[in-house]
């Protein structure tokens, strides 16, 4: 069964999300689309979704406790998602804004239904926020992410490692799996949700090309303003 | 596991069989509820029944970020939502279920209906507060005690000397006037209550009375879930005891 979508959004700024696994290249994409709508005039905002003090605190409690389970873990992450859309989100689209989301509630989905999570619920836990009117998924294979990673040297961590879950003892191993179940259940709702499927194995100026491209007809009535706003 | 629960999947829940009771006492501040825990604990452990208690913000893992976030009131109404839910899990996990398995009786001095009339007073929907809590165990019993405005107020006040901001909704602009605001408040909390009484299927009590006479009713709902006779008239030494605890316990008020 198709889950529910989420509900359209009436505010008259206009919601762009970019959505992928680490190292999919999407917050690169989104940051110099944020730059290229700024310099047409548009009024843009632009904000990611990354574990906020609030959630890396108990995050880091509830490790050493051992005591996160996928059931907090996906409501710790609700919260800090509420806490961020009514205050980061909500306020500039009513405003008017392009606003330009790096992760949204999709990935919520993707990471709760991969620890076992009851995908209905959570789909409901997160209507209120509405849905976008462009959700571009970077789509990449694990292994160019994993190197990526390795070239940049990121340290893994342990719940994006899904070690929580426990697939393997091995970092390496394990965030393999982990995140081959998520882009397994990224490329399942891709379809369901109206995801603008990116193939983002290309060079960075191919798809910012296409992007931009991509927006010319949602733009094409949009006011323009003054200024850029970042969320940094 | 969706069977005890209210039908969402719980991942991670032991397969052994939850053999124990949980008991929900639900009320506003002031119905008198964490004396009757306190009465009730005494009585089932005089039957000789292991009881565990529980209740809304005592969970390690968020209590300290709910404490914080009200004192800033920065938090918008989904989010302080959603962070009591995570208390709640927390507890249901790592408290409540390990107790049920052990067999031992969990006495709950709230549980998720407050935090679903709090949420839908705040603009939630009824729906939504329902499905965030579709992973909660269904109680064996829950006890309501329902007493009027007039008498949580005089309680209050004899209490603490005053009404306290959150359970006056302040948060919500009903009013600027505290006393104004603490009615129209608990006018719409009752009102959320008696919806979820009839939907959730609550066994109601009369609170405006004396605690000895709440707690001889309470004993008589309970009697039938432990086979047991209600006991005589609790002795003026233990009808009058402050509340007891294993644990480490807060204020009631959450």
């Amino acid at each position: 069964m198709p889950e529910a979508s989420l509900p359209a959004h009436g505010y008259s700024g206009r919601l762009l999300v970019f959505e992928g696994l680490d190292g999919s290249g999407k917050s690169t994409q989104a940051m110099l689309l944020g730059k290229w709508l700024s310099s047409r005039g548009y009024r843009v905002f632009t904000t990611e979704w990354n574990s906020s003090e609030l959630v890396s605190s108990v995050i880091r409690r509830g490790k050493k406790k051992g005591l996160l389970t996928p059931t907090t873990f996906s409501l710790l992450h609700a919260t800090d998602f509420a806490d961020r859309f009514e205050r980061r989100i909500l306020p500039p689209l009513r405003a008017g804004y392009l606003v330009v989301c790096d992760r949204y509630a999709f990935t919520a989905f993707v990471r709760d239904a991969a620890r076992g999570c009851d995908p209905d619920w959570v789909r409901t836990i997160y209507s209120f926020a509405p849905r976008p009117d462009r959700v571009f998924y970077f789509r990449v294979p694990v292994q160019v992410t994993l190197k990526r990673k390795i070239a940049s040297r990121q340290k893994m961590n342990y719940y994006e490692a899904g070690m929580d879950l426990g697939l393997s003892d091995d970092l390496h191993e394990s965030y393999e799996r982990f995140q081959s179940r998520l882009k397994a259940e990224y490329d399942r709702i891709a379809e369901t949700d109206r995801f603008t499927v990116v193939d983002s194995t290309r060079s960075v100026e191919a798809i910012q090309a296409e992007l931009r491209e991509n927006l010319g007809p949602l733009l094409d009535h949009f006011p323009t303003g003054e200024r850029m706003v970042h969320d940094g | 596991m969706t069977d005890r629960t209210y039908g969402t999947r719980l991942p991670g829940m032991p397969s052994e069989p939850l053999t124990g009771k949980l008991v929900v006492i639900e009320g506003a501040d002031g119905s008198g509820r964490t004396t009757e825990v306190a009465l009730l604990k005494e009585w089932l452990e005089v039957q000789g029944h292991a009881v565990v208690d529980t209740g809304l913000r005592r969970s390690d893992l968020v209590s300290a970020e709910i404490d914080r976030a009200k004192q800033g009131h920065t938090l918008g109404a989904t989010t302080m939502a959603l962070l009591y839910s995570v208390d709640f899990a927390d507890q249901l996990e790592n408290k409540i279920v390990p107790a049920l398995t052990a067999g031992s009786t969990v006495l709950a001095d709230r549980y998720v209906y407050t935090l679903m009339a709090r949420a839908v007073v705040r603009g939630a929907s009824r729906e939504w507060a329902r499905e965030l809590y579709g992973f909660a165990l269904r109680p064996d019993v829950v006890v309501f005690l329902d007493a009027r405005p007039e008498i949580l107020l005089h309680r209050a006040i004899a209490k603490y000397g005053s009404l306290d901001y959150w359970e006056s909704g302040m948060d919500l602009c009903l009013s600027r006037d505290l006393f104004e605001s603490f009615f129209l408040y608990q006018e719409k909390l009752s009102h959320e209550f008696d919806w979820l009484a009839a939907e959730y299927g609550f066994q109601r009590i009369d609170a405006n009375r004396a605690p000895e006479q709440v707690h001889a009713d309470v004993q008589r709902r309970l009697a039938p879930l432990y086979g047991a006779e209600p006991s005589p008239p609790s002795t003026p030494d233990g009808a009058g005891r402050p509340p007891v605890s294993r644990g480490r316990r807060k204020a009631a008020s959450a």
